[in-house]
């Protein structure tokens, strides 16, 4: 994508709204477009990609190696950001760093991209939780009409987790990366400043200090506004309902799933017993040896499958969980931040309507920026929205999907063990019996 | 000399019984003569003895001769209904009249080792069901024993259904039964029992402590794999729930809730078919009850014979010290004799000749008493060795039908979730 203006943060630039196409409109409208819509790759600021120019092809190429999402629908518009996607990033390779001062974990950034916005093609830093938060401060600062992805849970009990614990690390490493992704995906956010320092500049420690401060003054700023609203757009406030149910759905699915990780381990306990006495049965018999002894073993294999169930249902399945439970408090928050900025604007409104009728002085200008404000907070907001609900929807499909897999992982396992048995007994059968006759 | 056909395929020959037509070849028994099996189970009332009313269930005992079915004609089976108590009534016979068999065992009385879904009530029909297969099963095995299959009282059982009590109690039998007392003695008295029929005792055992453990860990384990089923149930709620407010997802969504929902219903037909596994189960935990009761019969015989040899050879003793005027022992006659005088002559010779007499009692039932310890010892020889065949053919034809049944589950399983995976990916 070869873009001749300098880049800046994304806006409405200087046209009036209403007649120019919102940054992320081009995903709109594939959206209500049907089977087989004619789709036009659009630029972050809506003017149609040069299919000739260079650097477009090779992020097709760049596509095809890294995209693990060919499978999604035409119509998905998440697949549509991966085709036209120029910038890749993984977090990987945890490693523990001991220092006088402290012990922490640091993860390898790679990058890989075409965009001329980086100098390099290839990136690869280490970075630790502090400085993903640090990004993340960064970017609400900087993108407040924007929905950032959550982050993992910052801080942890102590006594109760263990913060260096190989599933731990690994857990909260896939969600930074998953973090980094979304960020990087999107049309917008991937486009930020800080996010380019993030992934580039080898030592980020001189920056952190900023980032509590601005952290404090932007929650201040929160608390202090009023929300009296005239009268909130209906989508915003279906947004807002939308987002307590299928929170209180996540919490509902998140105890059920808790639920059976208990019955489960239960259940392991009471059939590692049942299996001992196949075994210790096997001792006092001699025909029946075998069997008995296959049959524990079988039984012991069960147990072994079931554990593995159970470890990748909380390494996998429950995490993704709760960080949904995060980014729907990162979504009420900004449309909480929508509110307010519209009562911002209503505020000054009425006041400058009551002035100008009482001294005729012309619409003063503030009123007019916040204006534009409130509606570049409401595009801005409803292209996310429609983002998040494409992003939730794969998401929840891949996951759902991962929990079958290692389901039917598991009796695929179990499966196998039993049916090995049965062959191995009955080729004994035949072997006794041909010894008999002979 | 010509073989009847092996008997068809059908539901006469019931699961349980590890009866095969190379079974019946073996060995004339009843059963090559005779097809049996207990139809149906029905509810009565009428009046115990001590004249209440009470509800009980009855079984259809049906039997038809085997030469009819070979020709071919569709002869309707004789039949005639019974009770449990009628079945015990004949058990306990069977275990006085042939105390060297492993008789085989009846179902449960009661239901034992249920897991927390299954009812213990003696009127489920699901236990009621369970036991006219277990009744069959006994008959089956009764009539295929090659000992047993040719009593009177069993041919009787099965085909006049009135006065069958009353002949059973002609017999005597109760008489003939040993009382506990005696046999607990001879356990602990027993100087020489035979070693093979000691390890079988143990044996026995070693197999009613494991089968009885093992039926206690498959009821917890059922118990436990009962409730990660159900609440899989809980999904399907929570994805209809959800698939409501979704717009694109909401299909799959609901589709895949279904399959959670038909997931959690299907541990119920599992588990209803792993009862039969612990049915099996069951029959040889009672059967090591009857292996032992065989041993403790030799204990008892043995005993006997012991007590009759060491009898004999007391009042042997007697005689001679009598005849001789030598004392061996200490006798409370000795000491009177020294003390008041010896007796007169005559009383000598009356004693002696008690003695003799007694002696020669002794020795007719010493001899009675090794022929009886002696037979009983072949006989039970050769049926422990039939016993351990047959329970070694039926217990590993049962684990395998057991691993059966968990593969059949398995690939259940992954039917399932491979339909709520489809339902997924449609989201």
């Amino acid at each position: 994508m070869s873009v001749g203006a300098p880049r800046s943060l994304a806006s409405s630039g200087q046209k009036p709204i209403a007649e120019i196409l919102h940054p992320l409109s081009a995903a709109e409208e594939q959206l209500s477009v049907t089977v087989g819509g004619d789709k036009e790759a659009g630029l972050t600021n809506g003017t149609p990609v040069e299919t000739s120019s260079p650097a477009s092809t090779s992020s097709l190429l760049n596509r095809l190696q890294l995209d693990d999402d060919l499978e999604a629908d035409i119509r998905d518009p998440y697949a549509e950001a991966a085709e036209t996607r120029d910038l890749f990033v993984t977090v990987d390779d945890p490693k523990k760093h001991v220092s006088t001062m402290e012990t922490y974990i640091t993860y390898r950034v790679s990058t890989k991209t075409s965009r001329v916005e980086f100098d390099l093609p290839e990136y690869c830093v280490r970075r630790r939780y502090q400085d993903f938060d640090w990004l993340r401060i960064k970017l609400e600062d900087s993108q407040p009409t924007h929905l950032i992805p959550p982050l993992p849970e910052k801080f942890v009990m102590k006594g109760v987790v263990d913060r260096f614990s190989e599933d731990f690390v690994e857990t909260r490493m896939k969600a930074l990366d998953k973090f980094l992704k979304r960020v990087a995906d999107h049309p917008v956010l991937s486009f930020n400043p800080h996010l380019n320092t993030f992934l580039t500049t080898k030592d980020l420690n001189k920056r952190q200090g900023l980032a509590l401060l601005s952290k404090v003054g932007e929650s201040v700023k929160h608390v202090a506004g009023g929300y009296k609203l005239r009268a909130r757009p209906a989508e915003f406030g279906a947004m807002g309902e939308y987002l307590d149910t299928f929170n209180q759905k996540l919490g509902t699915i998140d105890r059920i799933a808790q639920r059976i990780l208990k019955e489960q381990s239960e259940y392991l306990t009471e059939l590692r017993e049942y299996g001992t006495v196949y075994s210790s049965w096997a001792g006092s018999e001699d025909e029946l040896r075998r069997p008995l002894e296959g049959v524990g073993g079988c039984v012991t294999t069960c147990c072994g499958a079931l554990e593995d169930l159970g470890d990748g249902m909380s390494q996998d399945i429950l995490p993704v969980l709760r960080e949904y439970v995060l980014y729907i408090e990162s979504m009420k928050s900004v449309l909480r931040k929508r509110d307010q900025s519209q009562a911002e604007y209503e505020g000054r409104l009425e006041a400058a309507v009551l002035r100008k009728q009482e001294d005729r002085t012309p619409m003063p200008l503030e009123v007019e920026k916040c204006q534009d404000k409130v509606e570049c907070f409401n595009a801005d907001l409803k292209a996310d929205w429609e983002r998040w609900q494409s992003n939730k929807r794969h998401d929840f499909k891949q996951l759902l999907t991962g929990m079958a897999d290692k389901n039917i992982n598991h009796y695929e396992k179990c499966q196998a063990a039993w049916e090995s048995l049965i062959t191995l007994l009955q080729d004994k059968q035949t072997e006794d019996k041909t010894s008999e006759t002979n | 000399f010509v073989l009847s056909p092996p008997p068809p395929k059908n539901l006469f020959l019931p699961m349980l019984c590890g009866v095969t037509a190379q079974m019946l070849e073996e060995g004339s028994t009843l059963l090559r003569r005779m097809e049996i099996c207990v139809a149906e189970a029905e509810k009565r009332n009428g009046k115990n003895t001590v004249n209440m009313q009470e509800t009980f269930t009855v079984y259809l005992v049906e039997t038809r001769p085997m030469d009819a079915v070979a020709e071919g004609r569709n002869q309707a089976p004789d039949s005639l209904w019974r009770r449990y108590s009628e079945f015990e009534l004949l058990r306990n016979y069977l275990l006085v009249t042939y105390p060297y068999i492993v008789v085989p065992p009846l179902p449960e009385k009661r239901a034992e080792f249920v897991w927390h879904k299954l009812s213990a009530d003696n009127m489920d029909p699901d236990f009621v069901e369970r036991r006219r297969v277990g009744l069959e099963n006994f008959l089956l095995r009764v009539a295929s024993h090659p000992v047993l299959s040719n009593d009177k009282i069993l041919h009787h059982f099965l085909i006049e259904e009135h006065g069958w009590k009353e002949v059973v109690y002609e017999t005597g039998f109760q008489a003939k039964a040993d009382s506990r007392l005696r046999a607990l003695s001879a356990t602990f008295r027993v100087r020489n029992p035979d070693k093979r029929f000691m390890e079988m005792k143990h044996y026995s055992d070693e197999l009613q402590s494991h089968t009885s453990q093992l039926l206690r860990a498959r009821a917890r384990v059922a118990d436990r794999l009962y409730g990660v089923y159900k609440v899989h149930g809980n999904y399907g709620r929570v994805f209809s729930e959800w698939s409501a407010m979704e717009k694109e997802m909401g299909d799959g969504l609901q589709s895949a809730g279904h399959h959670m929902d038909a997931y959690a219903a299907s541990i119920d037909d599992i588990l209803e078919e792993e009862e039969h596994y612990a049915d099996q189960l069951k029959e040889y935990l009672f059967y090591a009850e009857a292996l032992r009761a065989v041993c403790r019969k030799h204990e008892l015989t043995q005993f006997e014979f012991e007590m009759a040899s060491q009898e004999l050879v007391s009042k042997k003793q007697q005689h001679e010290e009598l005849s001789t005027g030598i004392v061996r022992t200490f006798s409370f006659k000795g000491m009177t004799n020294k003390l008041f005088g010896q007796e007169a002559p005559e009383q000598r010779e009356a004693r002696l000749k008690l003695l003799e007499d007694l002696i020669a009692e002794g020795e007719e039932d010493v001899q009675e008493k090794t022929v009886e310890c002696g037979e009983h010892v072949e006989r039970a020889w050769v049926d422990m060795h039939r016993f351990k065949e047959q329970k070694d053919k039926d217990l590993r034809e049962a684990l395998i039908n057991y691993a059966v049944m968990q593969i059949s589950m398995c690939k259940k399983g992954i039917q399932m979730w491979s339909n709520a995976k489809e339902c997924f990916l449609k989201m």
